[in-house]
């Protein structure tokens, strides 16, 4: 399976903004391609990332082919409470890829 | 390959349902002279309280001259507590890039970035890689 990389801090103090990380390795492969062969490679893209923190959404993302192979992205959210992070990729496949991080909100 | 797409001024408009965009309020980090284009770093913020009653509801990016005009989408809300993104794009040629936000008023702004590429991305044959 591919890897995922997540980056939040450990730790925050209740109302801070902190910034949140993610990557993922993904082709991205765009659908405007030629093979060798002459023929399209078809298209498979991360189409959606959300990101829940202790269970609710708070940010999401609609990828199209302009984003790069192994997408980056980074975004912020307030600390309120101590939880867990957790961040999903879904592809043009239906395939998707999750991955988590704990914070401690003190 | 030929391509049809919609125009740059199309596809916003598809984005905002036709709305007034105004420039401003948007702060677009993108470097004027790219060597790759297969991996450019873009970060959008945008000057808003982020509260309850006034925040940044979605932040867009569309490009003139790729194949397909949408970059990308993302959804924010009172909880993102700034309204910051970043992310790396593809560019097919030298071009201009728009960001756009919509706040949860209903109000659109907009910052664009023209952009020189010296590789292109996304079109190249993958046999002469």
């Amino acid at each position: 399976m591919t890897r995922a990389l997540v980056n939040a801090p450990k730790t925050a103090r209740r109302g801070e903004v902190i910034e949140i990380r993610a990557m993922i390795q993904h082709v991205m492969e765009t659908g405007y391609r030629e093979g060798p062969n002459g023929v399209t490679i078809p298209r498979n893209i991360i189409r959606r990332f959300v990101c829940k923190y202790a269970g609710e959404e708070i940010f999401s993302a609609e990828l199209f082919p302009a984003i790069s192979a192994n997408p980056y992205m980074a975004f912020s959210t307030v600390a309120t409470e101590s939880g867990t992070l957790t961040f999903e990729w879904t592809d043009d496949k239906g395939e998707t890829q999750s991955a988590s991080a704990e914070i401690t909100v003190t | 390959m030929k391509i049809s797409r919609p125009t740059l001024d199309e596809a916003i408009d598809s984005f905002t349902g036709g709305a007034v965009v105004r420039e401003g309020r948007v702060k677009f980090e993108i470097s004027p002279l790219v060597e790759n284009g297969n991996a450019v770093p873009v970060s959008v913020e945008v000057d808003s309280p982020m509260t309850e009653t006034d925040h940044v509801r979605r932040i867009a990016l569309f490009n003139e001259k790729n194949p397909q005009a949408e970059v990308v989408v993302f959804h924010l809300g009172p909880r993102s507590g700034r309204a910051r993104v970043a992310t790396r794009i593809r560019l097919a040629a030298s071009q201009t890039v728009v960001a756009l936000a919509e706040t949860s008023s209903g109000d659109f702004w907009s910052a664009k970035a023209n952009v020189i590429v010296t590789l292109a991305a996304c079109i190249e044959d993958i046999s002469q890689q």
